[in-house]
């Protein structure tokens, strides 16, 4: 039997997007320290339903950090006080007798579907106006058809192991979704296949974002701290370089 | 085009620019105006000098230009702060329960008190010294004086008046505290923003940032000091 604790929740409680919501104390006993957070979770759950009462909704899916659907902010951090996603946090991570303090995202922009379960399409609507390379059909292409620099092509996969999970929204006091668009529009940038297409990329996919309510960078950098796959704000300063040469010629041609 | 201009205004980067240019330009200011101040160390005339050159730079028209050119770029940066601030609260309508910022600093997320503490300041700095409200301790004819047989605004008379009420002394003290700390994360934001700096370099321009905020606060502070422990008089 391994070591286990003895914690109080402080969880989120929201029936639907109406609801004003609130917190509810829940008593976490012989949670064992091997468990993950979600595990955590879903023990607390068990009970419960168990106790007949409604199991707290939250969202998960790969719980191996590579899908981006779990959440949660923990003592306000996102996915917990680890740099890494929620379902990779660990209950060692915890004393006993904690009280740990659980949410969902707060934004403007993710609006909260139940509990802590919130709706982040609002990121799919920002893929969608930009987060593409436009290709003709066809065969595929043979492979090193097109050469791609080491470094790019490094530059490249930095950015593109963004999971879109929406910490960086999370974590940044003005709710910004800055690090995600810039990660997105700097891993296409990056390569031949996308850079024909970044003027009109960059323009529409901060545009998009702008419309759904994101807040603005005011350059804290807590989104890269909060980032799971740690990426990082020079990002942000290359969509800005991006950006104002793409609105600039978009002015005066 | 002006559409286009309206377009890049209302997107947050482009809002973000307009800020930086024109925090980038008042940066300049500042540092420029400090310059100045400190000729009041060389002694009555070089400041008073300093200040004939000023107001006859381009037979009078020059310190208009700077200060409309002033004025744009000070609103402007007021306009453009005021409004991505009321947009970056409305975008988190309710704070977590916990503190868990991990990286950011104090100067950057009170921006917006220093910033309209350091508007009220300016507001009073004008009065007290361009318009000279209750700057009055002598009668108007003494705050004139000769210089190689011309007849002078004696700015040195008037600052040495200013600072020898230790109450001004300490609020223009306070509110230099207050530009410092403003310039701790703004300095280093311009860069950011306008996506002037790398991975390299981000450390550098930090430090570059405090380095000109401590210099910015040491040689403004050192006149109203100078004053009150009667070193300039
Ligand atoms: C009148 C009062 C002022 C207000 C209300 C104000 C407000 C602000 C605010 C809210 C920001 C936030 C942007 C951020 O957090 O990144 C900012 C940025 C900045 N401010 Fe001010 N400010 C004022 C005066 C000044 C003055 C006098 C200077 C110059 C010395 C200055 C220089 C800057 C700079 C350099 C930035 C950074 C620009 C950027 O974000 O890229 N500000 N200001
Ligand atoms: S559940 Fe897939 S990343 Fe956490």
């Amino acid at each position: 039997m391994s070591e286990t604790l003895n914690l109080i929740l402080k969880v989120w409680r929201q029936q639907g997007p109406a609801d004003v919501g609130r917190f509810e104390e829940i008593d976490a006993k012989g949670i064992p320290v091997d468990a993950s957070f979600l595990e955590m979770l879903d023990i607390i759950n068990e009970r419960l339903i168990e106790n007949g009462a409604d199991p707290v909704a939250f969202d998960h899916d790969c719980r191996e950090g590579i899908c981006g659907t779990c959440s949660l902010v923990i003592n306000g951090m996102p996915h917990g006080p680890k740099q890494t996603t929620t379902c990779q946090l660990h209950m060692r991570s915890f004393r006993d007798g904690d009280v740990i303090w659980i949410e969902p995202f707060r934004a403007n922009a993710f609006p909260v579907i139940k509990d802590l379960t919130v709706d982040r399409t609002a990121f799919d609507r920002i893929i969608a106006a930009g987060g593409y390379v436009s290709v003709r059909t066809g065969a595929a292409p043979d492979a090193n058809s097109m050469p791609v620099p080491k470094e790019q092509a490094d530059d490249a996969f930095d950015a593109a192991t963004c999971i879109g999970c929406g910490a960086c929204v999370a974590a940044c006091p003005n709710a910004s979704a800055m690090l995600f668009a810039a990660a997105k529009i700097g891993h296409l940038d990056s390569l031949p296949q996308g850079k024909p297409e970044t003027r009109r990329r960059v323009l529409a996919m901060v545009r998009t974002m702008d419309a759904e309510g994101f807040g603005n960078c005011t350059n804290h950098y807590e989104c890269e701290a909060a980032c799971p796959k740690e990426i990082s704000a020079d990002w942000i300063t290359r969509m800005n370089r991006l950006h104002n040469k793409a609105a600039t010629i978009e002015a005066v041609r | 085009m002006m559409t286009q201009l309206s377009r890049f205004y209302a997107s947050s980067i482009g809002k973000k620019a307009v800020v930086a240019v024109t925090g980038a330009g008042l940066l300049a200011f500042v540092f420029a105006h400090m310059t100045g101040n400190l000729l009041i160390y060389l002694g009555p005339d070089a400041i008073n000098a300093y200040g004939r050159f000023l107001h006859e730079l381009g037979h009078g028209t020059a310190i208009w230009f700077a200060r409309l050119g002033l004025l744009a770029m000070f609103g402007l940066h007021i306009v453009a702060t005021v409004q991505l601030t009321r947009q970056n609260r409305a975008a988190r309508p309710r704070g977590y329960a916990l503190d868990g910022c991990q990286r950011t600093t104090s100067a950057a997320r009170f921006m917006i008190v220093s910033g309209l503490t350091v508007l009220a300041f300016v507001i009073y700095h004008l009065m007290h010294f361009t318009l000279g409200v209750g700057n009055d301790y002598r009668t108007a004819e003494e705050y004139f004086t000769m210089l190689d047989g011309e007849r002078v605004h004696n700015i040195h008379q008037m600052v040495v008046d200013g600072f020898s009420v230790w109450p001004v002394s300490v609020f223009y003290i306070l509110a230099m505290f207050l530009l410092c700390w403003h310039l701790m994360h703004g300095f280093s934001s311009v860069f950011q923003t306008l996506g002037a700096q790398t991975h390299g370099t981000r450390r550098i321009v930090r430090y570059a940032g405090y380095g000109f905020a401590a210099v910015i606060l040491i040689g403004n502070t050192s006149i109203p000091l100078a004053v009150l422990f009667g070193l300039v008089s």
